[in-house]
Order: C-alpha cells, then sequence, then structure tokens
C-alpha cells in the first residue's frame, strides 16, 4: 500500500512532530503517564521520536490510590524496560499535606483531588509543559481545546482567551508560572488508538481484554468492580461477568464493558459496533452535568 | 485509506454545524448516549427540530447558551472510503482569526451560502480568506434549499454570482452543491426534491474529492526541531539532526547546504525510528546526519543545493491581525516559522486588503484584530523561505507579541 494513503502515517508524523517541538521549546517538559492506552501510545511515539537519545522528559504519574493493580505493575515495568525516569506522586499524601476532604459517596471518585496533587507537581518540579494523551473526540469541551494549550499559574483553561494555532506552528512562548499542556494525539480517534495500537504491536495491561471479574451494578446501569474503596450499603446488585475496560481510570469512577474480546482484532471490532461512546460508557465522572469537562478543566484538570 | 482535512464557514445562521451535525448523524458516527444527551439539551434550547445538531458542535457552554459558534471544534468521522477531520469554524466577523486558525490546516473549504441570501459579504470574505491561505479545493455548499422551493433558478443564479466574484480570487477547483441540511437534502443521500441537480451528495463528493496539494515545487525542504545526542558510550559522536520532511525528498548521500550559515555538506545517513533509509520523503519524521562536523541548531534548514529558498532579512507578507490589542509602530516581536524563531520587526503596512473585493486599499498604518494588510517585516536573525504560493509549509509564519506571548498575527509570504 502507498504509505501516503495510510492515515495512521500521518497521525504519527503529526505526534511526533508534536513531541519534538516540545523537546526543542521546553526546558522542563514532562510526560503524564496514566498507564492508560493514550498515554502508552504517547510513550511509543516518544521512542521513535528520540531514540536512541534519552526522553527529554521524565514520566509523572498522579496516583489517586485508586488505580487498578495492572496498570500499576504496567508502569512500573514500562519505566524499567525503556529506562526512563519515573516520577510517582500520590493524591493521597496531597490529601494529608493540605488537609483535603477526601472523596466520598458509594463511588468516592478523586478525580477532582487529583487536580492538586498534578499542580503540586507541576510546581514541584517546574514542569513548563505538560504531555497528555488526551483526545478531541472523546468529549466536546476537549474537540476545542489546542494543541499547545496555555494554563495560568492556577492550571486553569480559559476557552476563551485561547491562542489562535496556525498550519503547525506551535507557540509554546509562556511566562514564569504558567504552563503548558501538550496533546499529540487530539486528532486521533478512539479507534484510530487501536488501529496504531494494532500496527505497532504494542503490549498493553491485561484489563483492556476480556476477563471475568465481579461488578456492581450502578443506577445507570455500568459495571463498576467490586472494590475495597466502594461504599456499598448491601442492597446493590452484584453480578460476575466477562468484562474488559475501554479506558483506564481509576477504579472508583471507571465502569468495565462486558466483553468477549481476547485479542485486539476483536476489541477493533467491538468498537465498530460499539453504540456508546468511550467516556458515556465508562466514566461516571462526565455524567455530572453537560459541561463537567469544561468546568474541571478551567479548574486545571487536564 | 487517506485523510481528508476540511473546514465549513458561512453566516451565523447558514446552518454550518446543523450541516456538520447532519454529516455525522446520518452516517452513523453519533453515539446513544450522545444522541440521548442531546434530545434532552435540545428540549431546552434547541429551535427547529426534535434534535438540533448544531448542539453537537457547539461544546462550550457560553456557544450552547448564545446558539453559535466562538472556537474552532474539532470532529471526527470515518466512512469505508475515508477519514475526515472537520474544523468547524465561526462564521461571525468578529471571529475571523478562528477561522483562520481552522481553514489553515485544510485542504478543502466548504463555504455555506443562504439560498434566500446568496452571495453575501460574509461569503465574500470567507472566499478571500481561502485565497490568501490558498485552500486547494473549494466547495460552495447552497443551504436551506428547501426555503428556496428547491428552485433551479435560484441555484443557478448564485452559482454564476458567485464564479463572477471568484474571478478575482484565483480560486482553484471550485464546486457547488445545492442541499438542505437541516431536512437532510444532498448530505448523505440524493435528494428526491432535487432532480435538476446531477452532482454528488455532500458525503460522496468528500469521499470521492481528490487532495490536489497546491505545492508548485517540490524542492527538498527540512528544518531541524531538535539534536539528538545521547552521549552514551557506545554513541558518543552520535549527532542527529530529528526534524520532519516539509516537502521534497532527501536521499543518502545528496548534496546539501545548511541554511542560513550556507555551508554545504552531504547526507550520510537518514534515519527513521532508529533504521536507515535510503530515501525520506515528505511528511516523514526523520533523523539526519551529516557527513561534515557542521554547527546546526533548531531552526536551521537543510535544503537541496539544487534548489535553494530565499534567505533574507526583509520579507513582504500578506497577514491577518488576530490580537484584541492593536499593532503598535515599532512594536518588537517574534516571528515563528515552524521551528524557526527569531525577534522582528513590522517596518511598513504597505497595504491594506479589502476582505469583500480582495482589492488593496492605501493603508493608514494602523492593523487592528481581523485585518488583513500586505506588510514588510525585517527580522533579526536570516529567514529561509518559498513563497507561500509555492510550498505552504515553508512560506507561512506566526507573530508573537514578545512581552504577553499572544500569537498575535498569522502571515503568507509573497
Amino acid at each position: 500500500m502507498n504509505k501516503k494513503l495510510d492515515y495512521l502515517v500521518e497521525l504519527e508524523a503529526e505526534a511526533i512532530y508534536i513531541l519534538r517541538e516540545v523537546a526543542g521549546q521546553f526546558d522542563r517538559p514532562a510526560l503524564l503517564f496514566s498507564g492508560g492506552k493514550d498515554s502508552i501510545c504517547l510513550v511509543h511515539l516518544a521512542l521513535k521520536a528520540f531514540r536512541p537519545g534519552k526522553f527529554p522528559f521524565p514520566l509523572v504519574h498522579v496516583d489517586t490510590g485508586h488505580n487498578f493493580q495492572e496498570a500499576l505493575d504496567y508502569r512500573d515495568n514500562l519505566a524499567k524496560t525503556i529506562g526512563e525516569k519515573l516520577v510517582v506522586r500520590k493524591v493521597e499524601d496531597t490529601i494529608k499535606t493540605k488537609k483535603l476532604q477526601d472523596a466520598k459517596g458509594k463511588f468516592p471518585s478523586r478525580n477532582g483531588l487529583q487536580t492538586y496533587t498534578l499542580l503540586e507537581v507541576i510546581e514541584e518540579f517546574e514542569f513548563d509543559a505538560c504531555i497528555g494523551g488526551a483526545r478531541r473526540d472523546e468529549e466536546k469541551a476537549r474537540a476545542k481545546e489546542r494543541i499547545f494549550s496555555v494554563r495560568d499559574e492556577f492550571g486553569q483553561w480559559d476557552p476563551k482567551m485561547q491562542r489562535p494555532e496556525l498550519w503547525n506552528i506551535y507557540n509554546g512562548k509562556i511566562n514564569k508560572g504558567e504552563n503548558v499542556r501538550v496533546f499529540p494525539i487530539s486528532n486521533w480517534t478512539e479507534l484510530d488508538v487501536w488501529n496504531y495500537i494494532k500496527r505497532e504491536k504494542i503490549e498493553l495491561p491485561s484489563i483492556y481484554f476480556t476477563h471475568e471479574r465481579e461488578c456492581v451494578v450502578t443506577e445507570h446501569g455500568q459495571l463498576m468492580c467490586t472494590n475495597e474503596f466502594l461504599q456499598l450499603d448491601g442492597n446493590e446488585e452484584i453480578v460476575t461477568k466477562n468484562v474488559r475496560y475501554r479506558t483506564v481510570g481509576d477504579m472508583t469512577c471507571t465502569a468495565a464493558v462486558e466483553s468477549e474480546a481476547y485479542e485486539i482484532d476483536d476489541i477493533i471490532t467491538e468498537i465498530k459496533e460499539a453504540k456508546i461512546s468511550e467516556r458515556g460508557a465508562t466514566r461516571m465522572d462526565d455524567r455530572v452535568s453537560e459541561a463537567a469537562m469544561e468546568d474541571r478543566k478551567k479548574g486545571g484538570y487536564f | 485509506m487517506d485523510l481528508l482535512r476540511f473546514f465549513t464557514a458561512g453566516n451565523v445562521d447558514d446552518g454550518k454545524s446543523t450541516l456538520i451535525g447532519r454529516l455525522l448523524y446520518d452516517s452513523n458516527s453519533i453515539s446513544t448516549d450522545i444522541i440521548e444527551t442531546l434530545t434532552r439539551q435540545s428540549k431546552t434550547t434547541g429551535v427547529n427540530s426534535d434534535i438540533d445538531l448544531a448542539l453537537l458542535t457547539d461544546g462550550l457552554r457560553a456557544e450552547r447558551e448564545q446558539g453559535i459558534t466562538i472556537d474552532v471544534a474539532y470532529k471526527y468521522f470515518t466512512t469505508e472510503k475515508r477519514k475526515f477531520i472537520i474544523a468547524d469554524t465561526p462564521g461571525h466577523i468578529q471571529y475571523t482569526r478562528n477561522m483562520f486558525t481552522g481553514a489553515s490546516n485544510a485542504s478543502l473549504a466548504i463555504i455555506l451560502v443562504d439560498a434566500r441570501n446568496g452571495i453575501t459579504d460574509q461569503t465574500k470574505r470567507h472566499s478571500v480568506l481561502c485565497a490568501i491561505l490558498g485552500i486547494p479545493n473549494v466547495l460552495v455548499c447552497i443551504n436551506k434549499m428547501d426555503l428556496a422551493n428547491y428552485s433551479e433558478a435560484r441555484y443557478k443564479e448564485i452559482e454564476t454570482d458567485y464564479l463572477i466574484f471568484a474571478q478575482q480570487l484565483a480560486l482553484k477547483n471550485i464546486s457547488f452543491i445545492p442541499a438542505s441540511a437541516l431536512a437532510g437534502d444532498n448530505v448523505v443521500t440524493r435528494s428526491d426534491k432535487m432532480n435538476w441537480y446531477k452532482g454528488p451528495p455532500l458525503l460522496e463528493f468528500l469521499e470521492t474529492i481528490e487532495i490536489v496539494e497546491a505545492k508548485k515545487i517540490e524542492a527538498s525542504r527540512f528544518q531541524v526541531q531538535y539534536v539528538i545526542r545521547p552521549q552514551t558510550d557506545e554513541l558518543h559522536d552520535y549527532r542527529g539532526f530529528a526534524g520532519k520532511i516539509v516537502s521534497g525528498t532527501y536521499k543518502k548521500g545528496q548534496r546539501v547546504v545548511v541554511l542560513p550559515s550556507g555551508i554545504e555538506s552531504e547526507i550520510e545517513k537518514i534515519e527513521i525510528n532508529q533504521k536507515e533509509v535510503t530515501v525520506a520523503e515528505a511528511n516523514d519524521p526523520v533523523v539526519i546526519h551529516l557527513k561534515d562536523d557542521v554547527d546546526i541548531s533548531r531552526g536551521n534548514s537543510i535544503v537541496s543545493i539544487a534548489h535553494l529558498p530565499k534567505t533574507e532579512k526583509e520579507i513582504t507578507a500578506t497577514i491577518c491581525w488576530m490580537d484584541n490589542a492593536a499593532f503598535i509602530p515599532g512594536q518588537k516581536i517574534l516571528l515563528q516559522q515552524n521551528s524557526f524563531r527569531t525577534k522582528a520587526i513590522v517596518k511598513e503596512v504597505i497595504s491594506k486588503i479589502d476582505i469583500h473585493s480582495f482589492l488593496e486599499l492605501q493603508s493608514d498604518g494602523s492593523m487592528k484584530l481581523n485585518d488583513i494588510c500586505k506588510v514588510l517585516i525585517k527580522t533579526a536573525e536570516a529567514i529561509s523561505f518559498d513563497a507561500y504560493a509555492d510550498n505552504r509549509a515553508t512560506g507561512a509564519f506566526i507573530l508573537v507579541n514578545e512581552n504577553t506571548n499572544n500569537t498575535i498575527a498569522a502571515g503568507t509570504i509573497n
């Protein structure tokens, strides 16, 4: 096949270009690594952008304490295999030092709390650019965000004051205290990510594939795996099903989907047939309001 | 499967967002939970149908409240034939800069015209922007045909008007489609109400149009983004220049010139993902090694000796002013062309371009938000460039305010 006709080649080249712009324009960048498929792709792209050199940035993980063990193991193993620096900061510690109220409720999500830790780690290392795996197809506020998204010293996003972003010229000039969130795979869709993982034969944490799990059925019919962090009252419907995760976030806010997908090809077939969006199927945090993501971003969230 | 990037432009009420919503909705690109949310929202804010398709692209709260598009929204969909990236850009004059942004990467423009109103000042303005940005394909979608009795005469009239206007712009590859985004006529499926129209409906048009990139010269262009120097024991002397091939091809053994220094050398090795290749072409993310130990840093160009770009400290360019604050004569600015950055100053505002007629008007030396002007820029370091008309990637730049760091203008070199 003519490689010019393969859109994955084009998306990959665009992402590598953006990563190299970060390396060229910033003094202290970081790659925010969650253990999810999107940030795993970012690491893969960074290998293509910078090898045989070292990454010009560490991997940074904001650990909410509610992560899946599979994702944590994957993270540690990956950092070791590629020989790059990994910085882990825990939301648990921020809660203690900043005397924050921990998340409450049946599904106590620390999604909002991780913004504090993220801003803390940015301050600690004086990161001037944070690379993230967010995609514009995920959510409608994200669809409006630039690839180089400037945040003020409070990490806030001001959607009305965004810099125009033209051609592939990225303006990373900032004042002291500000930082830039950079999204190299902005233009990828969920399906693009999976097709890329397949093409590049990228290893993933096992929870992306079907496995048997005990789950609580939420009031919206979502499947939340039972775990020590949930505050169940004993009246919930508990089921055991073959499930997998479409996104890997916290155990307290990421739902599993029923699936028989053993391999990447099965997942791709499932996604093509899926009638529900990625975040809609799996994220409880976006259900809060129509503008939940916009509001979180304005507050410093990724 | 290839990728088509296009953008939509039109008046505030021409139904752009509805058209995109219709494309996504009728091509089954919208998930049920999103439709559910839309249905809920449409009940509170929607105006004209069961589902207000415009709400799909208006992602910000202020946009939903005001029922207008403020910023560029990117949307994605895929058919059996192609992957599409849509930049939905605002039509209102105060958001011209956002339209410029959405259009800069596109290879096709869809300009919406309300069949009742015909060609308006905004249609002209959007077309002028397409001409300045060198958009290789323009599709004029004559929308709201349902409100013009699906009249062929009306369609022909608008088509003729537009072609007369477009002559002076030297736009290439102009096509026309009569449609109704709201009713779904000629969007995804062929309309049975306009049998006089023999062309394809919009989606088929998008799937089959040949993507013509107006790259007249295929001269080899490459700019260094980052220098890779592992400095390990086994790779002690490794010094690779990482970047993207902008245009043309590069081969092992090729004679090249480093700019702006003008030093000649030869390509010793080209790597992609650590594998050596003999030839690399446009868009490839490469690491280039030169035979000689030349001093090269980020922003320098490595070009073919056979076809050199211009390297000068003075350029004339057409720029769109994008800052809320007006231009201050003598203002020190930064000019950025891909990875190359230099201090610069606008020495003269030569003329102001009337964005409705494309005529050059006499300038009073001022530039304010959304103005398009021809200017003379002096740079501190020499810039290597091609005319934008010859090479979109080496002929484009942005201007940055050194004090606020904002992007204050976008320019194309004449």
